[in-house]
């Protein structure tokens, strides 16, 4: 088990710097010059704007940039905006909103998708199933910026249930974003479930739990159920991952200032610092979840071991 | 290979009917897929009127797919949309009153404006009302296709290109190259699509069809990779493939006659899919102001228009996005159909 939770995390290395780097090579390619981005009605003279370079490391070459960035992550530094607020701050101040719309958006897609995905699962051609079927194929077809603002419409302005936009009536004001968010991986869980459900009832361990007299709700739950939820445990994991990364669509059309809607303003704003810091964070939490859920396999399922 | 068709299929048909419309089939698909060996033996057979015929999986998949009224549904609005892409100036006459409007600028019939009519709402004369410009919006959703069609086609077209060049090596060498195009392909899972594309997209000040499509090439590829790496891996070992080898036959043969053949139906169906999955995303990133730049015409720009005025003219957002689910909605249907059809285990 530790030797192939070191060799997980020994592989997940060079995905980790391959990631980041794309990304920080990219903001490097971003055209215009930041300092003189800064200045105001009143130019900034030319060896104030040289300190300046020289403190966010703009003369260097892209790999001695991405070397001196790479050397302040070890120590937990990531970098600074350019009015010298560190972006660890920000994300501090913003992922904890992203996080609760993430768990909200988790929690919805998880236990409908699951519900979903089971009662279509174990009667195969059934009405519940064919219904299931129909509606996630319509789900998955609207992009989530239409089905952000329909929604917002409908549910926010027409009927009123849901405040519209902010975040100002706390755990209220999450539940549409979330229900938003989490619409599409809703969709492949419940498919997921449905799909892996349908295989393993078809297996001979059902048939031999049934054939010595378990009840329905044991072979069901303690035989099929657990076998089939090792595709769906990995990709509610992997979900959890791209999830806590920010979501830039929804968090614009609902206002909620999370890491997705920072990431947004500052790719607006040329503060690069803050995209990069913010991405390589999200790359983390991916790279992270991913392990997790590789570990968990061994918990649901006895028959996978780590040598 | 047997004469038994798989359970399902026509069964009330007559016997004698079901031979002739197999016969048919044989035909047609003989000559469009393999032109040499199979057009030959299935003349044969149609000749001496022999009742034994040579099952390709695609030729199975066709006949079952033609039964299917889902299939046809979306493959009928599949050619609709390509119509319409490749002539919209045709179908905005459908309304005759759009089309007049519109028309008083023959150079580009979805750009002429009448401000006194922004925002107007849909009407017997204008289905779908104005923009806010005062643009007839039947009209700019038509001549909106074309973009999201050429950016399908044309990502996912390359992206399979790409697949299956790197999917071949990685699976068929294996070692070295495998765990080169394996670790590649672990990086561009871990960059989160939407946030690198609103990045990559935003370095580049001008941004038309070719710098979005490039940019939804370079993300996409990962995931048709993986399927084809995995479906010759799984090709490499079976026996036709040694018995192959066993007489001489080139690499490249043994990939091009044996393998790929046989291996790369999943990826046809995920790059059917894909094909929406990417229209849907060249849409978002043209709704976060990242995309196509006006004045091109496209869906997600449309969306973008309408976002402030969603509460006093909601069918800014309603065509298009009804346009874009329905479009988005066709590939899904169509992958599902395919993946249904190819896949023996499920008939």
């Amino acid at each position: 088990m530790g030797r192939y939770v070191a060799r997980r995390l020994l592989q997940a290395i060079p995905v980790f710097f391959g990631a980041t780097f794309i990304v920080f090579a990219m903001v490097y390619l971003i055209p215009g010059d930041p300092i003189r981005a800064l200045n105001g009605e009143r130019p900034i003279s030319e060896s104030a704007q040289a300190v300046l370079r020289d403190r966010y490391n703009l003369d260097d070459p892209l790999v001695v940039q991405y070397a001196k960035y790479v050397g302040g992550l070890v120590t937990g530094d990531f970098g600074e905006t350019f009015r010298g607020q560190p972006v660890w701050d920000i994300i501090k101040e913003k992922f904890p909103v992203t996080a609760k719309l993430a768990l909200a958006a988790f929690i919805f897609e998880g236990v409908l998708g699951l519900l979903a995905g089971i009662l279509a699962g174990l009667r195969r051609g059934s009405f519940m199933d064919n219904l299931v079927l129909v509606s996630t194929t319509f789900i998955v077809a609207i992009p989530v910026f239409v089905l952000g603002f329909v929604a917002q419409l409908v549910l926010g302005v027409q009927v009123g249930w849901f405040p519209i936009a902010g975040i100002q009536e706390g755990w209220y004001s999450y539940i549409l974003p979330a229900m938003v968010l989490g619409s599409l991986s809703l969709v492949y869980i419940a498919r997921l479930t449905r799909t892996s459900l349908v295989e393993n009832l078809r297996s001979d361990y059902i048939r031999t739990a049934e054939a010595k007299g378990l009840p329905r709700r044991r072979v069901v739950g303690r035989h099929a159920l657990r076998n089939s939820l090792i595709p769906v445990v990995t990709f509610l994991g992997v979900d959890l991952g791209t999830l806590m990364a920010g979501a830039i669509i929804t968090e614009g059309i609902f206002n909620i200032p999370g890491v997705g809607r920072e990431v947004f303003l500052a790719v607006g704003s040329q503060e690069y610092a803050v995209v990069v810091g913010i991405v390589t964070a999200g790359i983390l939490i991916f790279i992270l979840m991913n392990l997790v859920v590789d570990l968990f396999y061994a918990v649901l399922d006895p028959r996978i071991r780590y040598e | 290979m047997s004469d038994q068709r798989p359970a399902g299929g026509a069964d009330t048909l007559e016997p004698d009917d079901e031979e002739a419309a197999r016969q048919e089939d044989l035909l047609l698909h003989a000559a469009s897929t393999q032109p040499a060996a199979g057009a030959l033996s299935a003349a044969t057979a149609a000749e001496g009127g022999v009742s034994e015929y040579q099952a390709s999986l695609w030729g199975d998949a066709w006949r079952q797919l033609r039964r299917k009224p889902l299939f046809l549904i979306a493959a009928g609005l599949l050619v609709l949309f390509v119509a319409i892409a490749l002539a919209p100036g045709v179908f905005a006459q459908v309304c005759n009153s759009c089309a007049e409007f519109a028309n008083q600028d023959p150079r580009s019939p979805a750009n002429f404006a009448d401000l006194s009519r922004s925002v107007e709402t849909p009407s017997a004369q204008h289905w779908f009302g104005f923009d806010i410009q005062g643009r007839d919006y039947f009209t700019r959703v038509l001549y909106g296709t074309r973009v999201s069609l050429i950016i399908g086609f044309l990502v996912v077209g390359v992206d399979v290109v790409i697949a299956l060049i790197l999917g071949c090596i990685a699976g068929f060498y294996g070692r070295v190259f495998d765990s080169i195009i394996g670790r590649g392909a672990d990086i561009w899972f871990a960059l989160p699509t939407t946030l690198a594309g609103l990045v990559f997209l935003s370095v580049l000040d001008n941004r038309g069809l070719f710098q979005v499509s490039a940019v939804l090439i370079f993300l996409g590829w990962p995931t048709l990779m993986r399927l084809m790496r995995s479906s010759v891996l799984a090709g490499k070992e079976a026996d036709y493939v040694q018995a192959a080898r066993a007489l001489g036959a080139s690499d490249w043969r043994i990939l091009r006659v044996h393998i790929l053949p046989n291996g790369i139906a999943p990826v046809i169906v995920y790059a059917t899919i894909s094909v929406g999955i990417i229209v849907s995303a060249e849409a978002a990133l043209s709704f976060l102001g990242v995309g196509l730049q006006l004045p091109s015409i496209s869906w997600g720009l449309m969306i973008a228009d309408s976002q402030g005025r969603l509460l006093s003219s909601p069918h800014l957002l309603l065509f298009p996005g009804a346009f874009l689910s329905v479009f988005v909605l066709c590939f899904i249907v169509l992958g599902d159909q395919l993946r249904d059809a190819l896949d023996p285990r499920l008939r």
